[in-house]
């Protein structure tokens, strides 16, 4: 009988996560159980997003492998448990909590330190490292109780080191409102990535927003100031800054300390000497990730550990597998900046040419270094604009094919097409996957959508930078596959819905009969005519119901109210922000009384009535409307509810009052039509009663303002909202959802909510921050004007139907009798209410001996299929 | 042969349908924008609703040919007009009656009985229509 080994992992990173996940999926004899002791209190997590901390993202949101990976079996995971020390005799590893654990085999994965520099003053508080979650929250907390005592200047920060990691570490400092200096020793922004003529545009870039940078600079002493804290730096040149809090990113150096006791050979600048199959010196022990030493050289990138992590595992399981050498390829925005260093950027091979196009007024350089004959890509640099990295990146060593300088002057019909890849050019270099792989993925593993080849390949699932690239190829190669991957709506519309509201705004066109004369083709359906009635309506083309537009509208819209399962309505008023008041109560308690209406307080803080028959609804919504209740548009694509909790008036913590600011909320956006249903969120303080991040736009009070965050979803795939900006004035705060609303409206997909919406927006949350704060596309006006014109237009709904005989006319149950009420409806008591009795969905057929009206199925007018 | 009048043609929007009583039978009346007509079920079999009426009028090109459609307001099953038969779930069919225009008239007539025989997944649905 086999016995199952034991793999024990030190070092619970992301290099580790890689392992486990690799092994426990190609471990398909279960022939190993795997501990992963890890010494930071939380499972791996993706450091490389370290940064997204800072603009509202959760911890949690971070953690990698999902419960399921750490919830398997086969898989222990000791979170908060450092190794101390390793038995490699008895094969035991020792830990910080006083027990040994037994392995067959052991995996270093113990990553690296940030280097702290051995200047004076650079443990004083105040001074921090950026590796973890833990240093990047004790960051944010020291600066947050800094500027209690702070109100009358802004802080400051000096980062210690220029690049990857110090320009990240800046963009956190700007983040927390920090005043921040860049302080970097070579003459340039990150030295290793980028040339002279790179860093010059580089530094404009970062300069513009608002970064010092000082290079060519050394730091000579941090100093302090009365209890112990942290309030200058010094030069070596003599000169000095003020500076109230400290990051040092000068680097990252292994921890291999455990190695080192045990033993094994270290490399000469540190790192586990480990051979191409990873293995160390003891064969029952192997070293991946930052930790390790290949060919002489720690790699300080995700993809080349991750690639040591698939090639440790296959060695398990009995493979042949190399590490296959890495390069330093990288694309990264830096502070909104891209930045790209692919190849060899520096033009070291003998006789390599380069070619290059600066433009310091756009802020862009761009530099591709090609073989002696000036055909073969060998590599390059882009900053500013990195928008080709994902079709130049896997060309390196490739002949370029065309005029190098067509990939350098800005795209007018975009870089050629991935179709022309070679299989073997790696498209995703931190999963190491090919254009071979992604093109296998659709023509042999049946993959038949851009997600189906992500998780298929893994492409585009770490970084993300290549998924542009994977989607090109994965439509090239289902198109020859003969899929249709139309990006249209149905077969009447080969536009998309954002494509068709343009042309809808552009053009003027008022009814669906005009529109699909000019921009589809035969008669709608379904799907095509709901969206050109939002569209419509989003547009502020009057009544959901005039003209020929009763016939688009979808279920709900169609009779102005929620169907129900037995063909029945819910009614919903508005009740702004969740306050009403005890007479009003007592009105709707009223009115479902008279009409036998099943009562219940919905998830969005309103009262919702069941059980109102099609021709009771303008009778209903006539008493409403002098009760003083209006529309609350349950039924639309468009704003439900702004949810609200009770805030300063009341609450002993509140700050801000947040029933007014959802109230005005609520009566400003009442009506507004949308892609998918708008909610939104107000709370008091950072409490969140009101669960607002978990709305489409969330506010929440802060003591100078409001912070507001968008894209939250609650539902089948639960977003938690992004930051979009904080301490907004009661006017910005409107300003910015207008604007942010008024976008999404115009560009969102078919029914696709503003979180599904926000993680599709290219330059995602930056991008929109750049439009709504700093009207990066100079569309504000145009916004602010469309959001105004809906506010003028507002007119509630039901009250325009009760005025108008012509819309009243549908309301009723049947043409030729108007006032009997649908004979199939029966109904029972349930804990005092009614509830319609139905026959189930699965009913038996109807028999030919049924008494019911009609003609008469043979088998029924459900067919059992056998399956 | 029995005809009923149930309403006038300008009571049915175009594209669009209304629900009648005949005879206690609760019936669909189409329209299509070229005036056509068809009368179905007003009873969504998938639910067992009284609601295709309030469904959404189109069509769908099978074969190349343009069917006229309507979909259900419940879960959206789409049924082709002419013959009462389900488009996307071929488990289900609706009842169909003969409809004209008389006059200015809508006038309904006889249910076409329906024989529907049970089909495994992949065979068509076999439905024949007599009067
Ligand atoms: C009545 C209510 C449940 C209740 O009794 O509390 C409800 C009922 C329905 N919800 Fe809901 N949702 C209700 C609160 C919610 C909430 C909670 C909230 O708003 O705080 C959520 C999760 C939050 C969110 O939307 O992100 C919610 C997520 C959904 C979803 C999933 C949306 C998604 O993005 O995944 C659907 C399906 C859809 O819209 O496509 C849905 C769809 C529906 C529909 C409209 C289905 C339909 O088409 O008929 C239900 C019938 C409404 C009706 O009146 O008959 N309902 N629904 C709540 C009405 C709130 C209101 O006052 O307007
Ligand atoms: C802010 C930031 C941005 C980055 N951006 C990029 C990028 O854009 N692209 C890129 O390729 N790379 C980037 N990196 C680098 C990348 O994150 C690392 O290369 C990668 O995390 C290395 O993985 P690892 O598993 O080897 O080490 P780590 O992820 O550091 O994991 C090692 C783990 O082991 C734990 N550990 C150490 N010793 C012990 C012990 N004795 N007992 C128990 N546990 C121990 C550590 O606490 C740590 O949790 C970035 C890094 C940072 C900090
Ligand atoms: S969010 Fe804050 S203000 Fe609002 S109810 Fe909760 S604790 Fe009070
Ligand atoms: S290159 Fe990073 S995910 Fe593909």
């Amino acid at each position: 009988m086999m016995t199952q080994q034991h793999v024990v992992v030190a070092g619970a990173g992301m290099v580790a996560h890689r392992f486990v996940e690799a092994l426990r999926s190609r471990d398909d004899a279960g022939r190993f159980r795997v501990t992963v002791i890890g010494d930071e209190p939380r499972p791996p997590y993706d450091r490389v997003a370290l940064t997204t901390y800072f603009t509202g993202r959760d911890p949690e949101d971070l953690h990698l492998g999902g419960a399921g990976l750490w919830q398997d079996p086969q898989v222990t995971l000791r979170k908060g448990t450092a190794v101390t020390a390793i038995d490699r005799s008895g094969r035991r590893v020792r830990t910080d909590r006083g027990d040994d654990v037994g392995y067959d085999h052991l995996i270093l994965a113990t990553g690296s330190y940030a280097a702290r520099p051995p200047v004076d003053g650079s443990d004083l508080r105040g001074c921090f490292v950026y590796r973890t979650i833990d240093d990047v929250a004790d960051l944010r907390g020291y600066v947050e109780t800094l500027r209690v005592g702070h109100d009358d200047r802004p802080l400051r920060g000096v980062v210690v080191g220029g690049g990857l990691l110090g320009l990240e570490a800046a963009g956190a400092l700007q983040a927390l409102g920090v005043e921040s200096t860049v302080v970097e020793f070579a003459p340039r922004l990150m030295p290793l990535q980028v040339d002279d003529g790179g860093g010059a545009v580089l530094r404009r870039l970062i300069e513009q927003l608002g970064v010092t940078v000082r290079t060519a600079t050394a730091t000579a002493k941090v100093l302090g100031a009365r209890r112990g804290r942290v309030d200058g730096m010094r030069f070596a040149d003599g000169s000095s800054l003020p500076a109230d809090v400290v990051v040092f990113a000068t680097g990252v150096r292994p921890r291999d300390e455990l190695a080192r006791d045990a033993g094994l050979s270290i490399g000469e600048r540190g790192g586990v000497v480990v051979d191409s199959s990873c293995l160390t010196d003891d064969p029952a022990i192997s070293a991946v990730g930052e930790v390790a030493c290949v060919d002489g050289r720690v790699w300080g990138l995700i993809a080349p550990g991750n690639a040591m992590a698939e090639v440790a595992v296959d060695r398990l399981l009995g493979g042949a597998a190399t590490f296959p050498g890495a390069d330093s390829s990288t694309k990264l925005k830096l502070l909104g900046v891209d930045v790209a260093s692919f190849g060899d950027a520096f033009g070291a091979t003998p006789g390599s040419l380069e070619v290059s196009f600066a433009d310091a007024v756009a802020g862009v350089y761009k530099k591709l270094v090609l073989s002696d004959d000036a055909r073969t890509l060998l590599g390059g640099i882009l900053v500013g604009d990195a928008s080709s990295y994902a079709a130049l990146r896997p060309m390196v060593g490739q002949a370029l094919g065309t005029d190098p300088s067509a990939w350098l002057v800005p795209a007018t019909d975009g870089p050629p097409g991935g179709g022309e890849l070679p299989d073997g050019a790696t498209v995703c270099s931190c999963n190491n996957v090919t254009a071979g792989d992604i093109r296998d993925a659709v023509t042999a593993q049946g993959c038949c959508s851009v997600a189906d080849v992500k998780s298929c390949t893994r492409a585009g699932t770490s970084c993300g930078s290549c998924v542009p690239l994977v989607k090109r190829l994965t439509d090239t190669a289902l198109e020859e596959a003969g899929v249709a991957v139309g990006k249209g709506m149905c077969e009447h519309f080969e536009l998309t819905r954002a494509e068709l509201f343009n042309a809808v705004q552009v053009t003027g066109l008022r009814t669906f009969s005009e529109i699909i004369a000019r921009h589809g083709r035969g008669r709608g359906c379904e799907i095509c005519k709901p969206v050109i009635a939002s569209v419509l309506a989003s547009l502020g083309t009057g009544h959901i119901l005039d003209d020929d537009r009763g016939t688009l509208q979808d279920t709900n819209d169609h009779m102005l109210a929620n169907l129900q399962k037995d063909g029945t309505y819910s009614i919903v008023p508005r009740i702004p922000g969740g306050e009403v008041t005890p007479d009003g109560l007592i009105e709707i308690g009223r009115i479902a009384k008279e009409f036998d209406l099943y009562t219940k307080i919905t998830g969005g803080q309103r009262i919702d009535m069941f059980g109102a028959r099609v021709e009771q609804l303008p009778t209903i919504w006539r008493r409403l409307v002098e009760a003083g209740f209006e529309c609350g548009h349950a039924y639309g694509k468009s704003l439900r509810t702004v949810k609200s909790c009770v805030g300063d008036s009341w609450c002993r913590y509140g700050v801000q009052d947040s029933v007014a600011m959802a109230i005005r909320l609520e009566l400003r956006y009442r009506g507004l039509r949308a892609p998918h249903k708008l909610k939104l969120g107000v709370s008091g303080c950072a409490r969140e009663c009101a669960e607002a991040r978990s709305k489409d736009a969330g506010v929440i009070a802060t003591d100078k303002g409001w912070n507001l965050y968008v894209g939250g979803n609650g539902g089948f795939s639960p977003r938690h909202a992004t930051l979009l900006a904080e301490d907004l004035d009661d006017e910005g705060l409107v300003r910015a959802i207008d604007r942010f609303f008024i976008y999404y409206i115009r560009t969102a997909d078919r029914l696709q909510r503003t979180a599904a919406w926000l993680e599709e927006l290219p330059g995602g949350i930056e991008h929109l921050r750049d439009v709504v704060l700093h009207d990066g596309l100079g569309v504000a006006t145009d916004l602010d004007a469309a959001m105004e014109g809906h506010v003028a237009s507002y007119r509630d709904e039901w009250s325009e139907v009760l005025h108008d005989p012509v819309k009243l006319a549908r309301f009723t149950s049947f043409v030729n009798a108007a006032d009997v009420p649908d004979p199939d409806l029966r109904y029972e008591t349930e804990r005092g209410q009614r509830r319609p009795v139905l026959t189930p969905r699965s009913s038996p057929p109807v028999r030919s001996s049924d008494t019911s009206p009609g003609p008469r199925f043979i088998s029924g007018d459900r067919i059992e299929v056998r399956r | 042969m029995n005809w009923t009048t149930v309403c006038e043609l300008a009571a049915v929007p175009r594209d669009g349908a209304v629900a009648v009583l005949v005879d206690g039978a609760q019936v669909a009346v189409v329209r299509l924008a070229d005036d056509s007509l068809f009368a179905i079920s007003h009873r969504d079999p998938v639910s067992g609703a009284n609601v295709m009426a309030r469904g959404i009028v189109g069509s769908v090109t099978v074969d190349g040919v343009e069917v006229p459609t309507i979909s259900s307001p419940m879960f959206k099953q789409v049924y082709d007009l002419r013959s009462g038969r389900c488009l996307t779930d071929r488990r289900a069919v609706l009842a169909t009656w003969e409809v004209r225009l008389h006059g200015g008239d809508v006038q309904i007539g006889p249910a076409l009985a329906v024989t529907v025989r049970a089909a495994p997944a992949d065979d068509p649905i076999d439905a024949e229509v007599t009067t």
